[in-house]
């Protein structure tokens, strides 16, 4: 297939797995985004597809090309670096020209001086130049050619390596966190014009992140990882509202996903501290009920809870409660005019739409609900 | 109220001069007292016939200056020097390099290597020249009977006016390029990771296209800093030429310091000797001079 297939990867440092049996699958011309916790193994990955790291197993199949053994140059793919990696005696016009000048020139015309009298070279290097330039000015990076990343601010360093990736058209994209090395404002303007040079560029592209904004904003896809395992690959919004693993639904989402332990009897009926809840699931024993911040309704009756803060965000507010009878915190997101109704204290009931409810077993996997309980107190 | 806040501000500008220069005082005292002083005493020494013993001195100006000129042995102290450190320089720099890339890319063995090559480094010069007067004696030493071995007759390696600069030379690349390998050794670690990934992402497949790349512009100011520090250290020859040749035979491994020590301390014209050492000194500096004005700008990225 065209775009990357990574067929069941594992790689151990020692005696410590960082990629277990790995496979994903990036179609030609896709956004697919890897987020995880730092350590989860989503840099050795993109560096295995780059070939800069050597997984121990698995093959890597680039634009419809098994890779494996091949070296980076030998892989077609460009790379942006957490660090940008530029090459700090070069111009900003030198670095970006780096990928072609190693391909279209021979080591003879690459010479110093002398090289520009090989035969060939002068025809070769005005197609450098012309290619270069393009990149460059499609970046805004037109004034600052003969800069060296010395005398550039971190933006523009990070445009100059997105230059670099994009001026010789790759089969792949491979971004390893180009945006943490930014201030706020600047990471939100270029996580647009990332995902506008994907556009243009049409070419499958893996973009390792932390931040789950990112992702959830740039990505056709989310991969989410966790140490060395890859929990699910899903659209944004399906990984939010649908995640198949506890840990997808709590990395995903902020603040994070309130969690309650649950128990299920022989018929299925789940229980919070003994409290029916409303739902029925498939199995039964110790499970754990997931609701969104934004799905929990204050009102008098329903799962109790008692305030502790209140938070001002502007756009919203985030209420702090704990459940008395388990003593786990709980958060709720409410609209601002929703404050002058509630009790800045005390106990209040607590109520969530059953459908948007998410059990999970003691393994931590998405269990089916069986049906809604309509004679429960939660319902809404 | 507000008279009495202003007036004490003042006094404490004054205490904390006081401070300033009590705490400063140690090193300004070392510093005066071991280098300045005995510099500016050399300095003026050079412009006088003050021998070593004798009752009195007089001024005589350039004299000195002008008798180095005329001066033979001088003449070939300074051509054996630039052509010592014309050979020391280059090579103990170049292997220093070599032995680090090879270390660098090793797997195993690395502190073994680097213990090994510096070992000449913290060695006692003097000790390690008796070593090699043997290792280089023409009928005993193991050298020329492992060319007797091949079928080659070695030279007298020291006792030749041919060979003898050749062979101090050789001493000098040996004691000075451990040195430079461990310089170079700190030099490698401290380049990024990340730029060696990207040269390969980019292309340059082959060893010698990421040195060209990424090695060794990454190494300028480690290199500008050996290649200085190298060619002062060689400039300075002495300990070996003092054991192994005291200059000879016939002057031919006569060096800057042996002269200037015979011209002091054998002939005792202090004087005399004090101008050779103004020579010895222009030529550092120029070095220094050459290091922080010229080349610093072609190194350093930023």
């Amino acid at each position: 297939m065209q775009g990357i297939a990574v067929d069941r990867l594992g790689k151990r440092f020692g005696a410590t797995p960082v990629l277990r049996d790995v496979s994903l699958r990036v179609a030609a011309g896709e956004f697919l985004a890897l987020v995880g916790p730092s350590g989860c193994g989503k840099s050795t990955l993109l560096r295995s597809i780059a070939g800069i790291e050597h997984p121990d197993s698995g093959r890597i199949q680039i634009g419809g090309r098994d890779v494996t053994g091949l070296r980076p140059s030998q892989r077609d793919v460009a790379m942006v670096f957490q660090s940008y990696a530029l090459y700090p005696q070069l111009t900003v016009e030198e670095n970006i020209a780096v990928p072609l000048a190693m391909r279209r020139l021979n080591a003879a015309q690459r010479l110093p001086l002398v090289g520009g009298w090989m035969p060939g070279a002068r025809a070769a290097r005005d197609s450098i130049t012309r290619d270069v330039r393009q990149a460059a000015s499609s970046l805004g990076l037109g004034a600052l050619l003969g800069r060296r990343p010395g005398q550039l601010s971190g933006g523009q360093r990070q445009r100059v390596a997105l230059a670099r990736a994009i001026v010789r058209r790759p089969a792949a994209f491979l971004m390893d966190e180009p945006l943490s090395n930014l201030d706020a404002s600047l990471r939100v303007q270029t996580r647009r014009e990332i995902v506008a040079i994907h556009r243009a560029a049409g070419v499958a592209t893996v973009y390792v992140t932390h931040d789950q904004s990112e992702a959830l904003t740039m990505a056709d896809r989310v991969a989410v990882m966790q140490a060395g395992e890859i929990l699910q690959v899903a659209s944004p919004a399906e990984i939010y509202a649908d995640p198949q693993d506890l840990r997808v639904a709590t990395f995903i989402g902020s603040p994070r996903i309130n969690t309650l332990p649950a128990e299920a009897d022989a018929e299925g009926v789940l229980r919070v501290a003994g409290q029916a809840v409303g739902l029925r699931v498939e199995g039964s024993g110790p499970m754990t009920l997931a609701v969104r911040p934004e799905d929990l309704q204050p009102g008098d009756a329903g799962l109790p809870a008692v305030i502790e803060t209140v938070e001002f965000l502007g756009d919203s507010l985030l209420m702090h409660l704990h459940h008395p009878a388990t003593g786990t915190p709980l958060v709720l997101r409410l609209a601002p005019e929703e404050r002058e109704s509630l009790p800045a204290s005390g106990e209040i009931g607590l109520r969530f739409p059953l459908d948007r409810a998410l059990v999970f077993d003691a393994r931590g996997q998405r269990v089916a609900l069986r049906s809604l309980l309509p004679e429960a107190a939660l319902v809404r | 109220m507000s008279a009495s806040l202003a007036a004490p501000l003042p006094r404490r500008g004054t205490g904390e001069a006081l401070a300033g220069w009590m705490l400063t005082a140690p090193a300004a005292i070392a510093y005066g007292l071991m280098l300045l002083l005995p510099t500016l005493a050399t300095i003026a020494l050079a412009f006088t016939d003050y021998e070593l013993g004798a009752p009195a001195f007089a001024w005589i100006g350039l004299e000195n200056f002008g008798e180095l000129l005329s001066d033979r042995g001088f003449a070939i102290a300074l051509r054996n020097t630039i052509l010592y450190v014309g050979i020391v320089a280059p090579l103990s720099v170049l292997g220093g390099l070599g032995l680090a890339l090879l270390i660098e890319s090793g797997t195993r063995g690395r502190s073994f290597f680097r213990a090994v090559f510096f070992l000449p480094v913290v060695s006692l010069p003097v000790a390690m020249a008796a070593a090699w007067q043997y290792l280089l004696h023409p009928t005993i030493g193991p050298l020329n009977a492992a060319l007797r071995g091949i079928g080659i007759d070695g030279p007298a390696w020291l006792s030749s006016s041919d060979t003898v600069l050749i062979s101090l030379a050789a001493i000098g690349i040996w004691e000075n390029m451990g040195f430079n390998l461990v310089l170079f050794l700190a030099g490698l670690t401290a380049i990024p990771r990340e730029l060696y990934a990207a040269a390969e992402v980019d292309g340059a497949a082959g060893g010698w296209e990421r040195f060209r790349l990424v090695t060794w512009p990454l190494l300028g100011p480690t290199t500008l800093f050996v290649v200085t520090i190298t060619m002062t250290r060689a400039v300075r020859v002495f300990d070996s030429v003092a054991v192994l040749t005291q200059g000879g035979p016939n002057k031919a491994s006569q060096v800057l310091l042996y002269a200037m020590y015979e011209e002091g301390f054998t002939y005792f014209r202090l004087g005399y000797s004090a101008a050779i050492t103004l020579v010895f000194l222009a030529i550092v500096l120029a070095l220094v001079w050459l290091q922080t004005k010229v080349l610093e700008k072609r190194v350093h990225y930023a």
